[in-house]
């Protein structure tokens, strides 16, 4: 009887079911979470969260012009910075009338995107590795040091004998943890070209960072410019064989929060090199200008006056270009998702 | 020797019950301060994180989601279709347990899917697919105007009509009774298990941490229990009430036996029709509730059987009490109100399926206290006519029940 009586309300029943589970924590669900936005602000918090580069910050308009990722990455603990590498030419030093490098594999944490850590293998301790160049018909010799854990190689493109071409069971081969080589060759054809470990499996062994780009000058030297190294790159983070993070010498959109300076009219010369795995193409947009493009560089004429490129893995060519104007103009791959995933950036042209 | 057994004495017994729990702080409290010594961690960290739930508002993406790993999670940057996106969010570094909302600015198109991944310091990535966005209605008066109709058109009218079935059941024959008393239970038999089916399937999107698949049983234990417990507190309250409460009361034992059992399987069908009503609520919320005449006149009929199963009970009462009656069938039908206010505005998948188990848990209780009834006059349980009930229940609940399929 009593349970039908009338003190037994819709209500205190339906609170007699919730009070049975109002012991677990998840109930707390139930209330609005109304004001969250005002109570925390975790992201002041974190040194590479502050501070957007002036391009954009957190909350209402501010959202509309922002491009790319929250934050910037530090290249002080990277140990390196892109807005370096782009001029940075290793030449290395001459021994005994041989153009000689030391080169040490190694395994490092690297930053690729704000926040976000990528156990990298690394030439000298950089992603990409080390420009070297050289001239045409030097004889080059390359000391290979294999300080990381697993065995590693460098297979240089150019002409040379199998002795020295860095593939498994060929010449040295592998070359185990701990251990050393030589690749002893001699610079040619001239033009651009890369290099990078080819050791199986080969896609993760490039993917991971060992790869970097290998310039032979002609012996007709090239007119004098503002030269520039772009590696194209990206990164597979989560290990899907797909890339999460694309980038210009390794940082997502490391130029459009520190654009790349260059001097109008000036003659600018690109060294672009494509070094994405997982990924068939790669290309290179650039805006409100055109440019003469050689492919890998190995002749003197150009072949196209383009304002687009594209590159297949392993691809590289020259690119020659003037800006006629001062402002700020944006390059990035015209695969719009490599651009939108951290493959843009910008000219910050000046007088 | 005497003052010594006096001290013993008066130490109280507590203490020995509570002394074994203050070692084991001090022990948790040392090994956590000296890091677990002697155990080294291997392997990566495992960074789970669960979307509990997600709500679009214009150019804006919120995902609240739950670390359900054993390491904490710090979301680093966010990727929608292939492009990284500006985020703020409330929790940088996610504990375990813990929850975070981030809100993600995005200039999303109603119809159109997107993937949203979550990369996180590690460069793990979460993924969480949004089909067909649309925004997530605001929790106004209108809102939860359209969410009460909503509620009382699957949940209070179905029933209700289904109750009106009460004075023919009261002329038919006892055998008759019971054949519907075994059609109530067959139907509750379906109601169970289609509650833990869709508990279970809830709490597998849900944060596992929680207990996943585990809190539908949870839930259903409970119920079984809290209700065999109503049920024997009520029984005792009766029969303390003794001769005095018969006389104050307008009818004999034999007659509330019936209520008693109407009650339990409103409160049964009741806390199943708050699933119901969640489930009802958060698909609408995500804009994936086809809302219209099919749904509300396949729950009608789906729940329509549901106010028959309430008055079987009552059958052989000698009154009807409308006052009675109209408060059973709103404790039966009105949760669907609440569980779609709920469901549209806080879903939470982990709460829902333990509400679920609640449902299937009370509902198994019912089927326990009224199967007896379905017994023929040789005691048997399962004799044609109660087989026939049961199966009858089950049919009906099955084809009705495509029509309502959410």
């Amino acid at each position: 009887m009593e349970f039908g009586s009338d003190k037994l309300s819709r209500r205190r029943l339906l609170g007699g079911a919730a009070a049975a589970t109002a012991a677990l924590p998840v109930l707390h669900e139930l209330v609005p979470h109304e004001g969250l936005h005002n109570a925390v602000d975790a992201s002041a918090a974190e040194p590479h969260m502050a501070g957007m580069g002036g391009m954009a910050a957190h909350g209402g308009a501010g959202h509309a012009a922002h491009i790319g990722t929250v934050g910037q990455v530090d290249p002080r603990s990277n140990g390196f910075d892109p807005q370096e590498m782009l001029r940075d030419f290793d030449e290395g030093r001459m021994v005994g009338g041989v153009r000689e490098w030391e080169l040490v594999a190694e395994e490092k944490q690297i930053e690729v995107a704000p926040g976000v850590k990528y156990a990298a293998w690394a030439y000298n301790g950089r992603v990409p590795g080390p420009t070297l160049r050289a001239r045409e018909g030097e004889r080059l010799r390359v000391r290979f040091t294999n300080g990381s854990k697993h065995p590693h190689t460098i297979h240089f493109h150019g002409i040379h004998p199998s002795s020295q071409d860095g593939v498994a069971g060929v010449g040295a081969g592998n070359i185990e943890p701990g251990r050393s080589t030589s690749y002893e060759f001699v610079a040619e054809p001239f033009g651009l070209h890369l290099y990078h470990c080819h050791t199986m499996p080969l896609a993760e062994h490039i993917a991971k960072g060992l790869y970097g780009a290998f310039i032979i000058d002609p012996k007709q030297e090239r007119p004098r410019a503002d030269e520039l190294v772009m590696v194209m790159n990206g990164f597979d983070t989560n290990f899907d064989r797909s890339n999460e993070v694309y980038a210009v010498n390794t940082v997502a959109f490391d130029y459009v929060h520190r654009p790349v300076r260059v001097k109008r009219g000036e003659l600018v010369r690109i060294y672009l090199v494509n070094t994405l795995e997982f990924d068939l193409l790669n290309s290179f947009h650039i805006h409100a200008n055109f440019f003469d493009y050689y492919p890998t560089g190995t002749r003197l004429e150009p072949r196209d006056f383009t304002d687009t490129v594209i590159q297949g893995q392993g691809e590289r060519g020259v690119l020659e270009l003037r800006f006629p104007y001062t402002g700020r103009y944006m390059f990035h791959a015209h695969v719009s998702e490599f651009a939108e995933l951290g493959w843009m950036g910008f000219f910050q042209v000046e007088d | 020797m005497e003052p010594a057994t006096a001290q013993r004495t008066r130490r109280p017994a507590w203490v020995a019950g509570v002394a074994p729990l203050a070692v084991l702080a001090v022990a948790i409290g040392l090994f956590v301060l000296l890091d677990a010594p002697g155990l080294n961690r291997i392997g990566v960290p495992q960074e789970e994180l669960a979307v509990e739930r997600t709500v679009l508002k214009p150019d804006e993406i919120q995902l609240h989601v739950r670390n359900e790993g054993a390491d904490p999670v710090q979301v680093r940057q966010v990727i929608v279709n292939d492009a990284f996106a500006p985020f703020d969010q409330t929790n940088s570094r996610v504990g375990r347990l813990g929850g975070s909302e981030i809100d993600i600015a995005y200039p999303w198109i109603e119809g159109e899917n997107y993937g949203v991944v979550l990369l996180t310091s590690t460069g793990a990535t979460v993924d969480h697919e949004i089909e067909a966005a649309v925004e997530t209605p605001d929790a106004g008066l209108d809102f939860y105007g359209l969410m009460a109709l909503i509620g009382i058109y699957v949940g209070v009218i179905p029933v209700a009509i289904g109750m009106l079935w009460l004075p023919w059941i009261r002329g038919v024959d006892a055998r008759w009774i019971r054949f519907l008393l075994a059609f109530t239970v067959g139907l509750l038999g379906f109601l169970a298990v289609e509650a833990l089916l869709e508990g279970t399937e809830l709490a597998g999107t849900g944060a596992k941490a929680f207990g996943g698949a585990a809190l539908v049983w949870l839930g259903a234990a409970g119920a079984f229990l809290a209700l065999a417990g109503v049920d024997a507190w009520l029984r005792g309250r009766r029969a303390g009430d003794g001769g005095a409460g018969a006389a104050a009361a307008d009818g004999p034992g034999l007659a509330s036996a019936g209520y008693r059992a109407a009650f339990l399987v409103a409160l049964g069908i009741g806390l199943h029709n708050l699933g119901e009503g969640l489930a009802i609520g958060s698909a609408y919320a995500v804009g994936s509730l086809a809302l219209g005449a099919t749904l509300v006149v396949g729950f009608a009929l789906h729940n329509t059987t549901e106010g028959l199963a309430i008055v079987a009970p009552v059958a052989q009462e000698r009154r009807a009490r409308l006052r009675r009656l109209a408060l059973l069938g709103l404790l039966a039908g009105s949760p669907a109100v609440l569980g779609a206010w709920i469901g549209a505005s806080a879903f939470n998948p982990s709460l829902a399926a333990l509400m679920f188990g609640v449902g299937a848990g009370a509902i198994a209780q019912v089927v326990v206290q009224i199967a007896p009834a379905i017994r023929d006059g040789a005691g048997r349980l399962l004799h044609p006519l109660g087989v026939a009930g049961l199966l009858t229940g089950l049919t009906v609940m099955y084809l009705t029940g495509l029509m309502v399929s959410i």
